[in-house]
């Protein structure tokens, strides 16, 4: 028996896995150092595997490319079948881009069972890579499922006080969400199945087979929209977020709001638009008003919001809400700026967290009221904030802009009313930025402990440089991202299109033209 | 003079090599040396000896005693379950037994007797093979279960099983007579052509008498009384064998039972099946919640997980009873090996079974606490072990058959029992250790064992395919 030859995917989806059981054989537990190490050198090798997706791919086709075809279990039609699109390529870098900043942050953080955390993060990037790259149901839904257990430990094992209700409250919920994905992933399955003769759970199969609109069709959307909705988070469903962002070390900050979030989202893209097209279509006003809703409501939290580390969590209702926007406004502008959005809210948000993470390790404490009058201690430190803060509330010449002005326009196309309410979103992150900002680095130094901070270390600057660069290509020249999920994302909307045969019904006044 | 029926021991070849190994553990136990360790070998040995032969004899189907015993793949490949289940619990049992003090030859004796009684539920052809095969499981556990004569909660285990378990086999033999008046036959296929008129009462009346008896051995939901108890009271070795060995060949009979002999009546019984299903996983899971002892937890997850089981029996064809076979494999691999960590952890004044004890335990002995930690999330079914791909199958089946409110029914009782198997790993991982010290027993054999359950789980969650393939050949030739 020959082995199938390993394709590029595959080595960058299970490098981590190979890595993290080298680890777990190889390193005693005492050699501290060398964990970290360890971890951070297979984390920068499954970077460096995966920056050939990226140079190989190619823009002008809207098809899977990188494709890996293997024969799992036959007799129920499922396959290993990977493969990456426009949409999905620029995740996979976000994922793999991540992960080393992400260890590289935790160097002093996490002291505590180094090796278990370093193998922890070693197969939460394995789940997140397979979660993306993912073309057959049956494995894309067991990477969804094995994802939850090593964040879990994240979250449980090295987090804050609160940390083991936070971290059951995590998996509980997704798994709420995702019990129920499952049924409808049967449902799909076996109707498929019986409509066609061929019973798989193949993904671009799936795609092809068109599913007669009505309650069937609906409650399969609704189904997974749920699950997805818990992951993004879509309000109301965001009460755990809160929660698992502020009690998660900050390495687990950095991927759960950078990475973890935005599979969600890119459910919602890659599942929900293409089989459930009449139901997205049908869905579609009451996402938008969720996702308003959250930008709003996000926004708001934020504004109050004593603890740093809070404030950063509920920006993400409120940045994650203009993806969902996005998304659903079904139109070229608007799911460009959506993915791209999603690799900004990856960015910026990682880099807030990283930056939170770094202040508390130096006071112990988050709170707002306990600093001020930064600048004139720490510069480097501030300056770097002022860049992250400008970029997550969307400043032009920073990559959040690009985001959020395409998603804007999409929305406008559809609905005048909702790019509006949606642009106060705009306006109040920069309020709860800048006045954020403003008592943390301005103003008089009120707090003797602040006098004798130190500013970054080389460490540190190694950690968010990199992070800084990409806001600002992202800001500067968006082409090099958006050409890439161009076709993908026309391809996306023609088939939606396409498949969504039935007259639209009408839609509610709040929602209209 | 009545003529003797032609006597054909084939059909009964693994299940007379278990209990002949278990009368040879018997003579071996009147000789010397005094030291009782050897038994557990010999024990081993005839298990596995039928595990290779119930193997090899695949394909290979006979019938014997006017079809009263049935070896086709259907029971052999519950022989290979029981077998897998019988192994585990001798391994664990070997030192276990030393350290509490009770060595002694009869205990494999009946461990021995125990699984012949499960083989030949498997191969029962008979609703009075079915019951032979009911009595000989039972009677000897209910010893098993009182073998430490000297703990209070032991001797309540055993007892409570025994007035329990009876009073189900009264049902159970009340079931037959009324099936037997009915049909004139007490053979499944007679039964079957006899009782393919619809809606005589006489037999409805008997399935419920039966589905009493069998509802009391499968602990499902109301009849799981018992189990909590006896799986606390009884040694853990046992409770181990309890869980999954005699679960697994009284779904053997009842699935033979009800699919060929009563298949004329599934109208009735899947619509009963239905509730009892969704009220076994419901029950089990809700007060598994408020559990702080492991072996009482496990017991109610292991109801619940007999409420995931009802749920492909009811889903009922080809998938759905392949489904449960596969389920019933990864079971044993899963709640075994659950069971088999619980066995080596221990304290200074006896067993640690609260979940209290296992607070820090990751920190100390980082390998059991991965290992306890890997079968609870087999048991939540989390992918990629066997837990979930059973799951997968049964729920799959029950989609498919159209059963769809049961089956979020299932998914929805899989998330609650996340909240209390996550509590364990809680506890493992994410506490300090406090009150008494732990300690992790060493034991070669109760090693090797858990090896064997981490690589069963494993490779059926990885590689699931071939063995559900041989299920669903297995009982194919039952729904003809």
């Amino acid at each position: 028996m020959s082995l199938p030859p390993i394709g590029l995917l595959t080595v960058v989806t299970f490098l981590p896995a190979v890595g993290a059981l080298l680890i777990l054989l190889l390193v005693p537990r005492r050699h501290e150092e060398a964990l970290r190490w360890g971890g951070l050198v297979v984390s920068l090798a499954t970077f460096a595997a995966s920056v050939p997706l990226w140079t190989g791919f190619d823009a002008g086709d809207a098809d899977m490319q990188f494709e890996e075809l293997l024969r799992w279990m036959p007799g129920l039609g499922v396959g290993y079948h990977v493969g990456v699109d426009g949409i999905s390529v620029l995740l996979v870098l976000l994922t793999t881009f991540l992960m080393p900043v992400a260890l590289a942050s935790a160097w002093h953080a996490i002291e505590d069972r180094t090796k278990e955390f370093v193998i922890a993060m070693l197969l939460l990037e394995v789940g997140m890579v397979g979660v993306f790259v993912s073309l057959d149901l049956f494995l894309f839904f067991v990477f969804w499922e094995a994802m939850l257990i090593p964040m879990y430990f994240v979250i449980g094992v090295w987090g804050g006080a609160n940390r083991v209700y936070a971290a059951v409250k995590f998996v509980l919920y997704t798994m709420v969400g995702s019990a129920l994905m499952l049924v409808a992933i049967l449902a799909l399955y076996y109707q498929h199945g019986a409509a066609t003769g061929t019973y798989t759970f193949d993904l671009p199969t799936l795609t092809r087979y068109i599913l007669a609109p009505g309650l069937a069709q609906n409650l399969m959307f609704v189904a997974f929209a749920l699950a997805f909705a818990i992951k993004v988070p879509l309000f109301p469903f965001h009460t755990w977020l809160p929660d698992a962002h502020v009690e998660a070390p900050t390495a687990g900050s950095v991927i759960l709001a950078g990475v973890l979030l935005k599979m969600g989202t890119y459910g919602f893209l890659r599942f929900c638009l293409p089989l459930f097209p009449d139901a997205s279509v049908d869905f579609g006003p009451w996402v938008y008003a969720l996702a308003v809703i959250g930008i709003v409501y996000g926004a708001f939290v934020s504004t109050v919001q004593p603890d740093l580390k809070k404030l950063v969590a509920y920006s993400s209702v409120s940045h994650l809400g203009f993806v969902m926007l996005g998304l659903f406004t079904l139109t070229p502008q608007g799911l460009v700026g959506g993915v791209i959005q999603m690799v900004n809210h990856g960015l910026s948000t990682g880099a807030l967290f990283l930056m939170v993470g770094m202040i508390y390790e130096r006071r112990h404490t988050r709170l707002i009221s306990e600093f001020g009058g930064l600048w004139a201690v720490i510069p480097g430190f501030s300056a770097l904030l002022l860049i992250v803060c400008l970029s997550s509330l969307g400043l032009p010449g920073l990559n959040g802009f690009v985001g959020e002005f395409l998603i804007l326009v999409g929305t406008f196309s559809v609905n005048k009313w909702l790019a509006a309410a949606a642009t106060t979103g705009i306006i109040f992150a920069a309020v709860y930025l800048l006045w954020m900002y403003q008592r943390v680095a301005f103003g008089e130094i009120r707090h003797e402990a602040n006098r004798r901070l130190a500013d970054l270390t080389p460490r540190e600057w190694a950690v968010l440089v990199p992070v800084v660069v990409l806001i600002v290509w992202i800001g500067v020249y968006p082409k090099a991202f958006t050409a890439k999920t161009e076709a993908s994302v026309l391809a996306l909307i023609a088939q939606v299109e396409s498949k969504a045969a039935v007259a639209r019904a009408p839609l509610p006044w709040w929602a209209s033209r | 003079m009545i003529p003797a029926p032609p006597v054909a021991l084939g059909a009964l070849l693994p299940a007379l090599i278990v209990f002949g190994t278990g009368v040879l553990v018997l003579l071996l136990d009147l000789v010397p040396p005094r030291t009782k360790d050897h038994l557990g070998g010999v024990a081993l040995a005839g298990i596995v000896i039928a595990l290779l032969g119930s193997i090899s004899l695949w394909n290979h189907e006979t019938r014997a005693f006017r079809d009263m015993v049935l070896l086709d793949n259907y029971a052999l490949f519950f022989h290979v379950v029981i077998c897998y289940a019988a192994a585990l619990a001798v391994l664990l049992s070997i030192d276990y037994l030393r350290r509490n003090g009770v060595e002694s030859g009869e205990y494999y004796a009946l461990l021995l007797f125990s699984t012949t009684g499960m083989m030949l539920l498997a191969s029962a052809g008979d609703l009075l093979i079915v019951f032979l095969g009911i009595e000989l499981m039972s009677l000897s556990l209910y010893v098993l279960a009182g073998l430490f004569k000297m703990r209070l909660a032991s001797g309540e285990a055993s007892m409570k099983y025994f007035l329990l378990g009876a009073f189900a086999t009264g049902f159970l033999l009340y079931g037959i007579a009324l099936i037997y008046g009915a049909t004139g036959s007490t053979n499944f296929d007679r039964i079957a052509a006899a009782a393919a008129r619809p809606r005589d009462t006489l037999v409805t009346i008997g399935l419920g008498l039966l589905l009493v008896g069998f509802g009391f051995k499968i602990s499902s939901v109301p009849f799981h009384m018992w189990a909590p108890d006896v799986y606390e009271g009884a040694p853990t070795s046992v409770t181990a064998l309890i869980a999954t060995g005699s679960k697994a060949a009284a779904f053997a009979a009842l699935i033979r039972v009800l699919t060929v002999a009563l298949r004329a009546a599934q109208p009735d019984w899947s619509v009963l099946l239905w509730a009892v299903a969704a009220v076994t996983m419901t029950a089990g899971n809700v007060i598994a919640i408020a559990q702080s002892n492991l072996k009482r937890m496990l017991a109610y997850s292991s109801i619940a997980h007999v409420g995931y089981m009802l749920v492909g029996l009811v889903a009922g064809g080809v998938p759905g009873a392949g489904a449960v076979l596969f389920y019933l494999l990864a079971y044993t691999f899963t709640t075994a090996g659950a069971f088999g960590a619980i066995l080596l952890v221990e304290r200074s004044d006896g067993e640690a079974v609260e979940v209290d004890d296992y607070a820090g335990l990751a920190r100390r002995h980082p390998v059991l606490a991965a290992t306890l930690g890997l079968f609870l999330l087999s048991l939540v079914g989390i992918p990629p072990l066997a837990g979930f791909v059973g799951k997968f199958y049964l729920f799959g089946s029950a989609v498919r058959a159209g059963y769809l409110w049961l089956t979020v029914i299932g998914v929805l009782n899989s998330a609650i029992a996340a909240y209390y198997y996550l509590r364990v790993i809680v506890y493992m991982y994410m506490r300090e250790p406090e009150g008494v010290e732990v300690r992790l027993v060493p034991s070669f054999a109760g090693g090797v064992a858990l090896a064997i359950a981490l690589v069963g789980i494993v490779l059926l969650g990885v590689m699931p395919a071939p063995f559900a393939d041989l299920a669903q050949v297995a009982v194919a030739p039952l729904l003809r």
